[in-house]
């Protein structure tokens, strides 16, 4: 399979008052169609950013300073430099074909409108036309089956319904439908879409296994419990069929058992949908559960990629091997990595793991170290290969 | 529907608000009766100009002809009155209206935007608040002549600078909040994530403190008539009415009550639709905010 996002040369920095943070330096990473790829790394490597990255959207002071995202299209079938987009054309991309999970799944929600709200806005700002469809066969059925006093008089109103309806599935910007929808009260009369939207979403939400979804649609967030929150969350970003979903920790904030029911979620999601997943986590055990590739960053850099297989049977980076010896088991003492995450501000030079790595050499303070194929589909970051 | 009843049941609940809510419709329904209360006397041209009996100084207590009796100039207090609560709303409304307008406008842009535009807006604030209000909203009325579009110009004028400040305040808070960068995740624009995500967010203490200020405004507004600055002579409005009565406040020092009616009557309607306002602004603050109540 070929690959969805190709990131290049990605560097973003942060331009603060105490200097100039290299929030990711000089990135390559490849996401493949239909896979999931895990990003691991402490806090503060970077993950967070990449997947901010891909959908523009790097909070100020941040910048992305300069690489390339290419992102390919299934739809259209050629290629898209993400960086060089308009933010018009970057719109109609997030929530379409990329969409986002958060991390807090609390947060992620506005509270002041309904579940059911929030997961229409998706359809109508991606899927107005489809929805312009839906709502002019509706019409048409019923000017079909409609009889009776009522049904007569409605009909000429139904008709001009079915010819606005249709002007809106047809162009992507007509403009009777484009000025009724700008003028307060006359937007009422477009209710038809939104009265879709509403299935559709209903629909969604019974897709991320909510039970009773047509009651959650109309339930507000703090109703929920976190995992039907996240649910919703996950609903609302599966709305419109992304080709890539990026899940930010989107376990993090949750129970266990529940954390396993999203990730059986996301497996199936996976599989059904075809989407391939960025998953971003700090937990080795989560995405050695969910993901097919993992790629560990550190400080801004990538370290190592790997097949899941390949990275927990053999880890050759000595900071993925530290990461994995820091995994808490029963009966084992608990190792940690000595010193502290790298001080973004002044980047140690070289290799950024060097002072606390347990081999470093000599040449690891002077040069970056070049990522290395040394096996199949498996990239390394390091002098010792 | 839920919904309303909600907040139909928490207007209810309270009965300071309940009491708030009493006073003002009553107040609605006097400015909206105002013809049939106290009407028009035929040959009379402008029905917000109170009829005068006589050009004695002298005010005259409550008879059967004039039921609060006469101000200063035989000026009809109930008429006066009565037809003062509709200026009362007219000023009050549209003040508050166009203050919140632009200060939303204004606010929110430079809240959201942040940057040069925030630095831009936020120091023509300043300077707004610079001077003491009253103050500044006189040098105004002064500069465009007396007149009750004068007093609303001029306390727009020093009224909108807090609101923008307020609601800047609060999107700065807001914007942070994750479902605000969720929801340009999912595509929205700028302008869809102000007006939909935004401001539902943070305009709840702006609202609040417009009812709230609508009082305020009515009783500022009374202050300019009282010093002179309002309304043209004999137009109904509660300012000017208690102005007409600045030389009767204490009568004769053989009976210092003696015209208690000229001051007190207007001075009570300024008090009920200040306090009543007040009282709905707090109730206005409980029905709002999804956040606060409805589970």
């Amino acid at each position: 399979m070929g690959d969805l996002i190709r990131i290049r040369d990605l560097a973003v920095r942060f331009y603060t008052y105490e200097g100039v943070v290299h929030a990711i330096d000089d990135l390559d990473l490849d996401i493949r169609q239909g896979e999931t790829l895990g990003i691991v790394g402490e806090t503060g490597s970077g993950k967070t950013m990449t997947a901010l990255a891909i959908l523009r959207l790097i909070p100020y002071p941040g910048k992305i300073e300069s690489g390339s995202i290419v992102f390919f299209d299934r739809d259209l079938h050629s290629e898209i430099e993400l960086l060089k987009l308009s933010e018009d054309k970057m719109r109609s991309i997030r929530g379409n074909k990329i969409s986002m999970v958060f991390q807090e799944p609390g947060a992620a929600l506005n509270p002041v409108f309904t579940i059911g709200d929030q997961i229409s806005e998706v359809y109508l700002l991606h899927r107005r036309r489809e929805l312009g469809d839906r709502a002019k066969e509706r019409v048409e059925s019923l000017l079909r089956d409609g009889s009776g006093v009522s049904a007569r008089v409605r009909k000429p109103f139904w008709r001009w319904q079915r010819r606005l309806y249709n002007k809106i599935a047809q162009e992507s910007h007509p403009f009777e439908p484009r000025l009724l929808s700008h003028i307060p009260l006359f937007k009422r009369l477009l209710w038809r879409l939104t009265n879709e939207a509403r299935l559709l979403t209903v629909d969604m939400l019974k897709d991320v296994e909510i039970p009773d979804p047509a009651r959650v649609a109309v339930q507000y967030p703090h109703q929920l419990s976190g995992g039907m929150k996240q649910r919703a969350v996950i609903a609302m970003a599966l709305a419109c069929s992304p080709e890539l979903l990026i899940a930010d920790e989107p376990t993090t904030s949750l129970d266990v058992t529940i954390q396993a029911q999203m990730l059986e979620l996301f497996r199936r999601i996976k599989v059904e949908k075809g989407a391939s997943v960025l998953f971003v986590t700090h937990n080795l055990g989560v995405a050695s559960e969910v993901c097919d590739r993992v790629a560990v960053m550190y400080a801004g850099r990538l370290c190592e990629v790997a097949s899941v297989e390949e990275l927990f049977l053999h880890p050759s980076h000595p900071y993925t091997r530290a990461l994995l010896d820091a995994v808490p088991m029963p009966g084992k003492e608990l190792q940690t990595i000595p010193g502290a995450l790298a001080d973004p501000l002044n980047p140690p030079p070289g290799c950024r793991f060097h002072p606390r790595c347990p081999g470093a050499m000599p040449v690891c303070q002077q040069e970056k170290a070049k990522l290395k194929e040394i096996n199949k589909d498996h990239i390394v970051a390091c002098h010792l290969f | 529907m839920s919904d309303w009843k909600f907040m139909a049941r928490q207007l209810v609940k309270n009965p300071l608000s309940l009491a708030g809510i009493i006073i003002i419709t009553v107040f609605v329904i006097i400015a909206i009766f105002a013809p049939l209360i106290a009407p028009t006397p035929e040959g009379h041209r402008d029905p917000y100009m109170i009829p005068r009996d006589g050009y004695s100084a002298t005010p005259q207590p409550p008879n059967e002809e004039h039921i609060f009796g006469t101000t200063e100039g035989q000026y009809d207090i109930f008429y006066g009155v009565i037809w003062g609560t509709r200026s009362a709303f007219h000023v009050g409304l549209v003040v508050i209206g166009v203050v919140l307008a632009v200060g939303i406008v204004l606010g929110s842009l430079a809240g959201y935007f942040g940057g040069v535009l925030d630095e831009v807006i936020m120091r023509i604030t300043d300077i707004f608040l610079a001077f003491p209000a009253l103050i500044l909203a006189m040098a105004i009325v002064a500069a465009l002549g007396p007149s009750l579009k004068s007093v609303m110009i001029a306390l727009t004028v020093v009224s909108w600078p807090s609101y923008a400040r307020l609601i800047r305040g609060d999107i700065l808070q807001v914007r942070e909040e994750d479902y605000i960068e969720a929801s340009r995740g999912i595509g929205a624009s700028s302008g869809r994530v102000i007006i939909r995500h935004v401001l539902p967010n943070a305009i709840y203490p702006t609202l609040v403190m417009a009812s709230l200020d609508i009082g305020a405004v009515v009783l500022a507004a009374a202050a300019l008539s009282f010093l002179g600055l309002g309304a043209p002579e004999g137009y109904a409005d509660w300012g000017q009415l208690t102005s007409f009565a600045r030389n009767w406040i204490v009568g004769p020092s053989s009976d210092p009550l003696r015209y208690w009616y000229a001051v007190t009557i207007p001075g009570l309607f300024i008090l009920f639709f200040v306090l009543g306002w007040n009282l709905l602004g707090d109730a206005f603050r409980d029905i709002l905010d999804p956040r606060l109540a409805r589970r």
